[in-house]
């Protein structure tokens, strides 16, 4: 009994305020922390808020096209770490690919801001803070996560299926793409989850590397509740739950699935 | 039963093997895993090398895949140096010990595999799997996937997809070291009949001595890197060219001892542990004097209350142990030195006769064509 009192008091501290916050996005009160009844009123004025419209579909934008690029390049150093054992510098490239995953986020975005401003003064690209400097920015952090995720997988993995698909005659390209590639698939799914849901709730680099015209959702939201915390953003907030909620569900199922079916 | 047809063509000096390695070693760093390996093996053998592990067979066949690169010497196969060529351009295929079937593919697929890259036609691809599963009888579970087999077909399925191939070499490591002992026995002999029909070149890495004695045409007894002994099941048991040979390969009884008479059909020693002085019936050219081991496997040797018949060596002591195992009884004979010798008896039913038992006073007999000196 004592147990379930102290589980759900863990359950609470987690998620009470989410619960709280989702509650009060179907408030038809404007005032945010009284109870003025039922209403789905401020997901329908969301829908006329071009300004958070834009920065929700920059948002994904952004976080599709980092994602991707963050697993590709993840997985390239994973295979790099795990596969070749013996170069010169591997210790040393070990240590920078997941460095990022112990960098303070404002030192990161101002190194990045800098870097940007630096390469935009030589050879005039990338032009500005735009939809460029975001994605190039959170792939960057979020390609660690990836190698991470993608790494481990790729140690678990049988050596003697790679070298007998080499003895049956494929080359080394169509070793990875038959065998290797859909052997590390889940992992693969997960890395580019994980970027995906990093990207769209960044705050901290985002707001170093957006500019005017690109201004993506968190920060929307950042600087609305600066002005005070309007039910409006309750519903958004709600939105951006469900959706990574339901990310991270996908993830979950996707590599339990396939946990069940491995051979024994 | 290892070798049904009598052909053996390492005894025939213009026999051109299949396989050869001349002076192969390979070294990790300081370790030396392979240490200067000439080998040949003929077409058609099916070739075991055994060891204990680490003493070097998973690498020495594993250079012959090419998934290792001799540190010195080269190996050939079918007249090719193969130094330089890849693994997916070698003409032998290679059975995992864990089989290494792909996960994600069916049985098809995974049989179909090799042949895919080789770029055949799909139907050709279709027919050559279903030819070559009929073969391992695993036709009706072709679109299985690995995880829904027994440990037993994935191991046919292993077998399957190398075969398909069709190539000069197949390379098996530890192939049934992953099935139970009743499955193992029963698979090794199919194993034998599967490579009669096809013909193909067996290579395979095996920890047990059971195992290479029912399967091979020859083994090559390894240790610490080296090649102790190549020789047809019957020459590594019955004439062990060195002690450890004769230790790693069934039991043998070992008398240390120095000889006393070199003739041309028989040698005397006398050994410090025994009364008498020990004569083995065959000529061996060792000086007098030189220091020796007596070998006799305790199956050659006879327990009996009676003195032995003259002519016959012989060895009196009294029975410390006796490990009956049904068919066969091991008796344990301790001798007046203290040394103590094993008898291997077949369990025939004397009913008349009093059984022996534990403290009997016996005495040992054997031929003196069933031993052994050994210099090595």
């Amino acid at each position: 009994m004592i147990l379930y009192s102290l589980l759900a008091l863990a359950y609470a501290f987690l998620y009470l305020p989410i619960v709280v916050m989702v509650i009060f996005s179907f408030n038809a009160s404007r005032l945010v922390t009284v109870w003025g009844g039922f209403s789905t009123k401020w997901y329908g004025e969301l829908l006329h808020d071009e300004k958070v419209l834009d920065a929700a579909w920059l948002s994904l934008k952004v976080a599709m096209t980092s994602a991707t690029m963050a697993t590709v390049l993840g997985t390239l150093a994973a295979v790099v770490l795990v596969r070749f054992h013996r170069f010169a510098g591997r210790t040393l490239f070990s240590g920078l690919v997941t460095a990022p995953l112990v960098m303070p986020e404002v030192i990161t975005g101002l190194a990045l801001l800098l870097l940007f401003v630096a390469m935009e003064h030589s050879f005039g690209w990338p032009a500005g803070r735009s939809m460029t400097t975001l994605v190039i920015a959170h792939a960057t952090f979020s390609l660690s996560f990836v190698t991470v995720v993608v790494r481990s997988r790729l140690a678990q993995m049988d050596l003697s299926l790679e070298e007998a698909a080499m003895d049956l005659g494929a080359r080394p390209l169509t070793v990875f793409m038959s065998v290797t590639l859909p052997l590390i698939a889940p992992a693969l799914l997960a890395g580019w989850l994980l970027a995906f849901t990093l990207s769209i709730d960044d705050v901290v680099i985002s707001a170093f590397v957006s500019g005017p015209g690109a201004t993506p959702l968190p920060i929307v939201i950042f600087s609305k509740v600066r002005l005070g915390v309007s039910p409006e953003i309750n519903a958004l907030a709600t939105i951006v739950v469900a959706l990574v909620g339901v990310a991270m569900a996908i993830a979950g199922r996707v590599a339990l699935n396939r946990e069940h079916a491995r051979p024994a | 039963m290892a070798s049904p047809t009598p052909h053996q063509p390492w005894t025939d000096p213009q026999a051109v093997p299949l396989i050869r390695f001349e002076g192969v070693s390979k070294r990790f760093g300081d370790f030396v895993a392979v240490e200067k390996v000439d080998l040949s093996i003929f077409r058609g053998e099916f070739f075991s090398l055994l060891g204990a592990s680490g003493c070097g067979k998973t690498t020495l066949l594993r250079m012959l895949a090419g998934f290792e690169t001799p540190s010195n010497g080269k190996i050939f196969i079918d007249g090719v140096e193969m130094t330089g060529i890849p693994p997916y351009e070698r003409p032998v295929n290679m059975m995992f010990q864990s089989y290494a079937l792909f996960p994600h593919m069916t049985v098809a697929q995974n049989v179909g595999f090799g042949l895919k890259q080789d770029g055949l036609p799909k139907a050709r691809i279709a027919d050559k799997v279903k030819a070559v599963l009929d073969l391992v009888q695993m036709g009706k579970f072709a679109t299985r996937k690995p995880h829904q087999l027994s440990g037993g077909q994935r191991q046919r399925v292993a077998l399957a997809r190398c075969l398909a191939k069709e190539p000069k070499v197949l390379l098996l490591d530890e192939p049934l070291a992953a099935l139970d002992k009743k499955l193992r026995e029963q698979t090794q002999l199919e194993l034998v009949n599967i490579q009669n029909r096809v013909g193909i070149t067996f290579v395979m890495v095996t920890h047990d001595q059971g195992e290479a004695m029912t399967m091979s045409s020859r083994i090559g007894v390894m240790n610490t890197g080296l090649i102790q002994q190549v020789g047809t099941p019957v020459d590594i048991y019955e004439y062990p060219g060195s002690r450890f040979v004769a230790d790693f390969i069934g039991a043998a009884n070992m008398f240390e001892g120095s000889v006393t008479v070199d003739s041309p059909d028989h040698v005397t020693t006398t050994c410090p542990e025994l009364e008498h002085d020990l004569t083995i019936a065959h000529g061996d050219s060792v000086p007098v004097g030189s220091p020796v081991t007596v070998m006799v496997r305790p199956e050659k040797m006879a327990v009996s209350r009676d003195k032995p018949a003259e002519g016959l060596n012989w060895a009196k002591g009294v029975i410390s142990d006796i490990a009956y195992l049904g068919d066969v009884s091991t008796y344990h004979v301790r001798l007046a030195s203290g040394r103590k010798v094993q008898v291997l008896q077949t369990n025939l039913r004397h009913t008349d006769e009093q059984p022996l038992t534990w403290d009997d006073p016996v005495y040992l007999g054997w031929h003196p064509a069933n031993a052994l000196v050994l210099t090595r």
